[in-house]
């Protein structure tokens, strides 16, 4: 799993890459926590274009970055999801957390 | 005509992977489509995950993953001589976690059983669990 981390605005756009499992999700957790240390960060933006596979563990890192972000009053975004991933997502609810960077 | 594949790994997160792939790979019998094979993939994950961290919680273990095809039909079995499910329903129940420090979401037999026409949990504690999903190929073939 590749992670590439974009910080503008109090926007932290995290681009993921590759397969987000049990094992790839410690990685992903803890360089997204060290990114959320700043607490200037008021909005976390996931863009799951080119994640290859995705299981319940991605819901679990997902949720616990949502309540970072809420904690401090801020909000999150979640896009680009290719079919697989996305039907996940869907039933997990999280996107009933997320909104669009227009609604912040 | 019966084919099967049986194999065992070490209870290790990075093996997860390697189960998905080695899954995935015994799907291609089957002539899947993407979404077959997705649903495979991801469901066997889960219950390889629940195997390495609640079936042993990361200790020295050896997980069981056989894989048969009769026909259209796939029979998946993931196995694991870990500590045992103490309250089967409990843990079926879909957003339960018994680990909710270590983030998991309680979606993991809630995913399997979406994307598997069915899942049967066998436990004891102390001795361990065995899921058994199975799965027709070529529904919407």
């Amino acid at each position: 799993m590749r992670l590439t981390l974009m910080k503008e605005d109090g926007i932290l756009t995290a681009r993921l890459s590759g397969e987000l499992d049990q094992h790839s999700a410690a990685q992903v957790r803890r360089e997204l926590d060290r990114a959320l240390g700043d607490p200037s960060v008021k909005r976390i933006e996931f863009d799951m274009k080119e994640v290859s596979f995705m299981d319940s563990a991605g819901i679990g890192v997902i949720l616990g970055r949502y309540r970072t972000v809420s904690g401090r009053g801020g909000s999150m975004g979640i896009g680009n999801a290719p079919r697989n991933v996305e039907r996940i997502l869907r039933m997990s609810g999280v996107y009933t957390l997320a909104t669009e960077r227009s609604m912040r | 005509m019966k084919n099967e594949l049986r194999t065992s790994f070490s209870s290790l997160t990075q093996n997860e992977a390697l189960a998905r792939g080695v899954a995935a790979q015994f799907c291609m019998l089957f002539d899947p489509t993407v979404e077959e094979l997705s649903d495979v993939r991801t469901a066997v994950s889960e219950a390889v995950t629940n195997a390495v961290i609640h079936g042993y919680g990361h200790r020295n273990g050896v997980v069981g993953l056989d894989l048969v095809k009769e026909d259209d039909l796939l029979t998946v079995t993931v196995r694991d001589e870990g500590r045992g499910i103490e309250d089967i329903e409990l843990a079926r129940r879909p957003f339960y976690t018994s680990m909710p420090e270590a983030e998991r979401s309680g979606m993991g037999f809630a995913v399997m059983e979406a994307f598997m026409d069915s899942v049967e949990v066998e436990s004891e504690v102390g001795r361990g669990t065995t899921v058994t999903m199975k799965k027709r190929f070529g529904r919407n073939g």
